[in-house]
């Protein structure tokens, strides 16, 4: 069965190409909405697999898509939501995070064009996995750049760390990264070691740990 | 007890004072009337004189009166600028030395200030308000001690009362006195108008300035920027176009590189428009969008923000990006580790305080940077306090009063007190003397009536019902006048204390 997918973005033309885009690559589109409102409703009324929301949506403008999705997760926890967006904010990825529940997906809406990538973000997300935006992951490394034991982490361990981060399977990094995925494999137990979080072979809890402690980091 | 005895004390020194004024009264003469015959150079020396001296009265009557008064002058002209040729004009003139330019220029201030002529309008007369006023209870006293000398059963408790009625007197005249000094030196509310229009004529300048720059700089990012891209990818798009049927492989390696473009220049325009409004600025307000910049710090950043009711779009902005530039400058110049930013509203006013660990000596005299951000602030009438011994640590405080200021009802303050009281009365009662008591009465008085009514004039014995008459309409005058006074008096009082700080005065 396709997975059932509800969109919400205010520019027609952009929401024009999100569904063609996703109906090409075998996703039901059971709403293709506009506003705020509307998108709560759909979430909430259709329950659908996943949702694709941009974060500014009318009447108000401001970030009612992303509040749209938080309310909707807070009805339906874990309700997998794909977040596009013009900028990304740290501020706005911990906020998704918040719940831990996984299911997030916070993305640039340039990574549309790459189609592939992007449909794989948007199963990925569907199967309540994690996917976020290479620049967030890269602000979140930045502003923890004085912290100790990422220090310690060699030029390659930080590339893991990103791609992990990112929400991105052991398969996935080994296929970017031109690496065997045992190395691959070898390369996250030393990050974990290094930062001293317990490994766990589930990609999903794994990510969640990782952008925990990262977004932990810099409070202490 | 011991107070009293420091008034008197302070009243006997500042009637000395006033009576020394004499002196300086005759130099100032004798310097205007050499002007007035040609001899100008006397002319700004004297007034030099007689500023110090006013501001010594201004400084005396602040600390021991408590009427505080702010010095009423204008802004000194600029020093003279030199033309291209390297030569300074002025009018018709040129001159190889900025000296006379600026003579002329210090004459034609000084000449053409109210506060001038209001100063040496002072010094004209304190000597005989002044030495009348405070030396009025020593004469009494001596008075007092003359009777008491004669020693005759009447003329003894005489001089008690008298000595007594001088003693317990100065306190009175001295406040007398100082509302005398506050009246003849403190600004008239037409000079903080013109010293807060100029500022605010200073103001627009620079924020047109600042706006102009701005802008150009946007323009020079969007056309080397974003719009040299998309024409790139359009040229790319149009080789692939031609290469489609011939070279697909070429193709598909072009149409990699114009999404490539494309990314770019999505990136440089996510990057300006940063620059020009931050979007969670935008979308949640500056509370929000000072938490997203201290997530983005390298530093580990502290964010309390308590701000009830989002301020006016153009007042986040300005201060969003103070607190910007502040944080930048903690990280870049301080050396700090740690930052904390506390935002909230005291008093009608937005106060943002920017505290790090760093190693402080900071100075906006220096630093560029700060000195675009009091700017940026001034165009609200924001000010930035800098606090940032050598050693550390640096506090930055930003006050920004946040009701627009055209909002007059928001600004207007009750009167209280004794006035309030006195105000009423007088706009309540005054017609009462005035008109039935005074008017109506002279009326029935002038055409020789017979009623009487209840004009009490009227039942006076006749040589009494004229003077009183006269009495009661000066008394319905007086009302309506002392009630008009207190409100425009305090009126005027709430416009200098508004306007005071635009002024830019520092004696």
């Amino acid at each position: 069965m396709s997975p059932r997918i509800v969109i919400a973005e205010d520019l027609h033309l952009l929401r024009e190409g999100l569904v063609h885009l996703l109906q090409a690559h075998g996703f039901e589109v059971v709403a293709a909405v506009e506003t705020g409102p509307e998108l709560l409703r759909a979430l909430v009324g259709e329950r659908p697999d996943v949702a694709v929301v941009d974060v500014r949506l009318p009447p108000t403008f401001t970030d009612e898509g992303l509040q749209a999705a938080l309310a909707a997760r807070r009805e339906v926890p874990g309700l997998p939501v794909l977040v596009l967006s013009q900028h990304v904010e740290q501020l706005y990825a911990r906020e998704l995070l918040a719940d831990g529940s996984g299911g997030i997906g916070y993305l640039l809406k340039d990574r549309v064009f790459n189609s592939g990538q992007f449909v794989d973000a948007v199963r990925r997300v569907a199967d309540g996995g994690t996917a976020m935006d290479p620049e967030v992951i890269a602000k979140l490394l930045a502003s923890n750049a004085r912290h100790e034991p990422l220090g310690a982490l060699t030029p390659r361990e930080r590339e893991v760390l990103s791609l992990m981060a990112e929400g991105r399977s052991n398969a996935a990094i080994s296929q970017r990264l031109y690496l065997s995925e045992s190395a691959v494999g070898k390369h996250t137990a030393s990050i974990f070691g290094k930062l001293g979080l317990s490994p766990s072979d589930d990609d999903n809890r794994r990510v969640l740990a990782v952008l925990a402690y990262l977004d932990a980091a810099r409070e202490s | 007890m011991r107070r009293h005895a420091v008034t008197i004390g302070r009243a006997l020194a500042l009637g000395a004072l006033a009576l020394t004024d004499v002196l300086l009264l005759t130099t100032s003469l004798v310097a205007a009337v050499l002007a007035a015959l040609g001899l100008v150079f006397f002319f700004m020396p004297m007034i030099g004189l007689v500023r110090r001296r006013t501001m010594l009265a201004r400084r005396l009557t602040g600390a021991w009166l408590g009427v505080a008064t702010e010095p009423p002058y204008l802004p000194p002209p600029p020093p003279p600028r030199p033309q291209p040729d390297g030569w300074y004009r002025h009018e018709r003139q040129l001159y190889r030395t900025p000296r006379w330019p600026a003579w002329h220029d210090r004459w034609k201030w000084m000449f053409t200030d109210p506060a001038t002529w209001r100063d040496l309008a002072w010094l004209w007369l304190n000597p005989l308000v002044g030495g009348s006023l405070l030396l009025l209870p020593l004469a009494a006293v001596w008075c007092g001690l003359d009777l008491l000398w004669r020693q005759t059963p009447l003329t003894v408790p005489s001089g008690v009362a008298v000595i007594v009625a001088g003693v317990a007197a100065v306190p009175w005249l001295l406040r007398l006195y100082g509302w005398w000094t506050h009246l003849c030196l403190a600004p008239t509310a037409r000079s903080v108008l013109a010293g807060r229009v100029r500022r605010l004529d200073q103001l627009r300048t620079e924020t047109a300035d600042s706006q102009a720059a701005e802008l150009r700089r946007i323009e020079r990012d969007l056309h080397d920027g974003a719009q040299a891209r998309l024409v790139a990818m359009g040229m790319t798009l149009g080789a692939v176009e031609e290469l489609m049927d011939k070279d697909p492989g070429a193709a598909k390696v072009l149409l990699a590189k114009a999404r490539e473009a494309s990314s770019v220049a999505l990136t440089e325009l996510r990057d300006l428009v940063r620059g020009i409004h931050p979007p969670v600025l935008a979308e949640r307000g500056l509370g929000d969008a000072v938490r997203a910049m201290a997530l983005d710090s390298p530093l580990k950043v502290t964010v309390t923000a308590d701000l009830g009711k989002r301020p006016a779009a153009p007042v986040e902005s300005a201060v969003y990006f103070s607190i910007s530039e502040l944080l930048t400058n903690a990280a870049r110049h301080g050396g700090a580790d740690r930052v904390w930013i506390d935002i909230g509203v005291r008093d009608g006013a937005l106060r943002v305080t920017v505290t790090d660990d760093g190693s402080g000596g900071a100075d906006p005299a220096r630093g560029s940077g700060l000195r675009g951000v009091e700017r940026r602030l001034a165009a609200f009438d924001g000010v930035l306090a800098l606090n940032s011994p050598p050693g550390g640590p640096t506090t930055a405080t930003i006050d920004l009063p946040l009701a627009g200021g055209g909002d007059a009802s928001e600004d207007k303050v009750p009167l209280r007190g004794w006035r309030r009281v006195a105000v009423a009365l007088g706009w309540g009662l005054g017609w009462l003397p005035l008109f039935p008591q005074g008017l109506v009465a002279m009326s029935f008085k002038i055409f020789g009536s017979d009623e009487r009514s209840w004009f009490l004039a009227l039942y006076l014995p006749g040589p009494l019902q004229w003077p009183m008459i006269v009495f009661n309409v000066l008394l319905g005058l007086a009302m309506y006048g002392a009630a008009m006074a207190i409100t425009s008096a305090h009126s005027h009082r709430r416009l200098i204390e508004r306007a005071g700080p635009a002024l830019g005065l520092d004696g």
